[in-house]
């Protein structure tokens, strides 16, 4: 008689921790991959909107004008940013992106009137070029940053931390190095490259408060100067940036990505996107600066429909990294060649260890669609003008979204939408966003 | 020409533009009077110039600095020629810390002692220090020569890449992968040539060379450690 099989799944040691346990024990050493966190956590998903019916009077749906113009920097810079919505590209760093990405993401962001980002390695001419309104970063490790740099910038974001790694640094493994990366950051090729945890220069806010000075010196108080961090204590962290001078606060929940990093950051620091909002907003309350230091949220923004919740919750704008790498063909089953057409490359997804939607393997610089990579012809497979094209096509879908939704809401501007628009769906994201559980009054821990 | 700043009756920042006003090839020297320890004097200079800074300056001195000759005469505070490019600074007497911070080129000397985190990151800057240097000097740093006169403090050269150290007196301490090697002929050539860009004396065999045991190169020194590039 045929024994029966008892397949019983433990809760606390899934498949998933198992295959933890044993790869940790055949290696010794924890995984390092890209992108952010997967698993799921309480999220903008877990808001909607209270559009309009009877008590509210809506505005046709995609004629009506709805202003999407988003002003930053407005607190201390002679030139604050001005965007023509309330999206910027994330600091994603030439040395995990290609010059071919970085240049599709200035050719579009400047198609669409918004602003790009710099990242770790410095300022290539190839997004300085493509980019009408670049955000310089400065950053903990310093790669090729420079007072040239510094002049050409439209704005300066200070890194503190990011969502994926806040507190922890960043890496950039020696796979992507190649002769130009390494020239950038004035190290030998082939090397693992670390982004120290904390800054050279200054270590607490009042350091801070003296070095935002310095850029506006030497930037002639010209440009803003943006405070970048990963959201863990996001009330305490605002209160400090905005004492320390910032004009723009960016607050990177824990669903931001990262293009190396240890996993047990990626899924275990910091919190979730959709409480740092409403914290940050509180704190800006708080401190009386709402409206006068501009908050940037990111970190798992996606869709036209999480932009409009994060400007009603009360921030200002949203960057986006990985919907943008998404945009340029990331996670996609193929690549498209010179002459347009589709090939295939779920064999070389397969051969790094995934498969086209499941990929995080950025950290490899095998990239098979040539979005997160330095190789030669790996890099090849995406053409700034097409990911640009791509681009443009998914920010003017989430703008499309965007005022369709505060048009729904009865505003003639998207920075009008407000929390009264906003209920929960989950006790979790009532909690964490203060907004009632739909259909109750009921506002857990209020 | 000669011009003269006192800051007594002006500002850091009115100097400031004025001196990134200049052509990238002027010339002149500019007296700088009664700092008084204020942050941020000559940041972001970029022209063959000279500055003297007549006392105590604070954070962030000369920070960025690029083609200028500054010379304090005075103590300063943190981050004094950070991020410099090139140009040359000198400070006549003591350094706060993080001197020299991610400076990648020319020339930081300071006669006196300088605190912790001596060249930390530095990325090609070379840096004299007359006296003694604090815990954690040229932790992280990727290019450049740091030469001391006096001791170093604990944790000397921790994560260092390519940058190297040279050390007269005594070490109190190596940080993680730094490691103390014999000290070549064109070592001491090195330590001499900087010495007389900084107008001090010392005998080079006396020093001791600090570099990267390279150990830490890699993460994961089992992980695949062949570019595919």
């Amino acid at each position: 008689m045929k024994q029966m099989l008892t397949l019983e799944e433990s809760a606390n040691y899934n498949r998933k921790i198992l295959n933890y346990i044993h790869q940790a024990s055949e290696t010794g050493v924890y995984d390092i991959r890209g992108l952010g966190a997967k698993r799921r956590v309480p999220s903008l998903d877990d808001l909607v909107f209270l559009t309009a019916s009877l008590s509210r009077y809506p505005l046709e749906g995609y004629r009506e004008k709805c202003v999407t113009k988003t002003v930053l920097g407005t607190r201390f810079a002679k030139k604050p940013i001005e965007l023509e919505m309330p999206i910027t590209i994330a600091g994603m760093s030439f040395g995990s992106l290609s010059a071919n990405v970085k240049e599709a993401l200035g050719r579009a962001a400047t198609h669409m009137g918004i602003s790009t980002t710099t990242g770790d390695g410095g300022m290539t001419p190839e997004e300085r070029n493509s980019s009408k309104t670049l955000v310089y970063q400065c950053l903990p490790s310093r790669y090729g940053f420079n007072p040239d740099d510094v002049r050409k910038a439209d704005a300066i974001e200070i890194v503190v931390g990011q969502g994926a790694k806040p507190g922890g640094g960043g890496m950039l493994l020696g796979l992507k190095v190649s002769e130009r990366v390494a020239r950038m950051r004035t190290l030998p090729p082939g090397i693992d490259q670390r982004s120290a945890c904390r800054h050279p220069d200054w270590t607490g806010p009042d350091d801070l408060t003296i070095k935002i000075q310095e850029l506006r010196e030497i930037t002639d108080w010209k440009v803003p100067i943006y405070i970048k961090f990963g959201a863990t204590r996001v009330r305490e962290d605002v209160k400090l940036a905005i004492k320390a001078g910032a004009d723009v606060i960016v607050v990177d929940g824990m669903q931001g990505g990262t293009a190396a990093t240890q996993e047990v950051f990626i899924e275990h620091a910091g919190i979730p996107t959709l409480p740092a909002i409403r914290l940050a907003v509180e704190a800006l309350e708080e401190m009386d600066m709402l409206g006068k230091v501009q908050l940037v949220v990111s970190g798992g923004i996606r869709t036209g429909a999480d932009v409009a919740k994060a400007l009603a919750l009360g921030a200002d704008a949203v960057a986006i990294g990985q919907g943008v790498l998404m945009s340029l063909g990331c996670n996609t089953p193929h690549y498209i060649d010179a002459d347009g057409r589709p090939v295939d490359v779920t064999e070389e997804y397969q051969a790094l260890g995934t498969a086209p939607g499941y990929c995080h393997h950025c950290q490899t610089g095998l990239c098979p669609v040539g979005v997160t990579t330095q190789h030669p012809l790996l890099e090849q497979r995406m053409q700034p003008e097409w990911g640009a094209r791509r681009l443009i096509n998914y920010l003017t879908t989430l703008k499309m979204e965007l005022t369709t939704i505060a048009r729904a809401c009865g505003k003639s501007n998207v920075h009008h939408l407000e929390r009264e628009d906003l209920v929960a769906l989950t006790v979790e994201a009532a909690a964490m966003a203060k907004r009632p559980l739909a259909g109750t009054n009921w506002i857990p821990g209020a | 020409m000669s011009e003269t700043f006192d800051l007594k009756t002006t500002t850091v920042r009115a100097i400031n533009e004025h001196l990134h006003g200049l052509a990238p090839d002027a010339t002149g020297v500019y007296e700088i009077l009664n700092p008084n320890g204020s942050h941020n004097i000559a940041v972001g200079v970029d022209a063959p110039v000279e500055i003297n800074i007549r006392g105590h300056a604070g954070y962030f001195t000369a920070g960025m600095n690029k083609q200028a000759r500054v010379t304090v005469y005075g103590n300063v505070g943190w981050s004094v020629a950070e991020n410099m490019m090139s140009g040359r600074v000198h400070v006549k007497g003591f350094a706060s810390q993080c001197a020299g911070a991610s400076g990648h080129g020319g020339l930081l000397v300071i006669d006196g002692d300088a605190s912790s985190r001596c060249g930390i990151s530095m990325k090609g800057i070379d840096i004299v220090v007359g006296g003694s240097i604090g815990h954690m000097s040229a932790f992280m740093a990727q290019a450049g020569r740091l030469v001391v006169l006096g001791d170093a403090g604990k944790g000397l050269g921790d994560s260092l890449y390519e940058a190297v150290i040279y050390v007269r007196g005594k070490i109190h301490g190596l940080g993680a992968d730094a490691r103390v090697e014999d000290l070549s002929e064109e070592d001491r050539t090195q330590i001499g040539e900087l010495l007389e860009q900084a107008g001090l004396s010392a005998r080079p065999a006396e020093f001791t060379r600090v570099a990267s045991a390279r150990t830490l190169y890699h993460w994961n020194p089992t992980s695949p450690q062949v570019s595919v590039l």
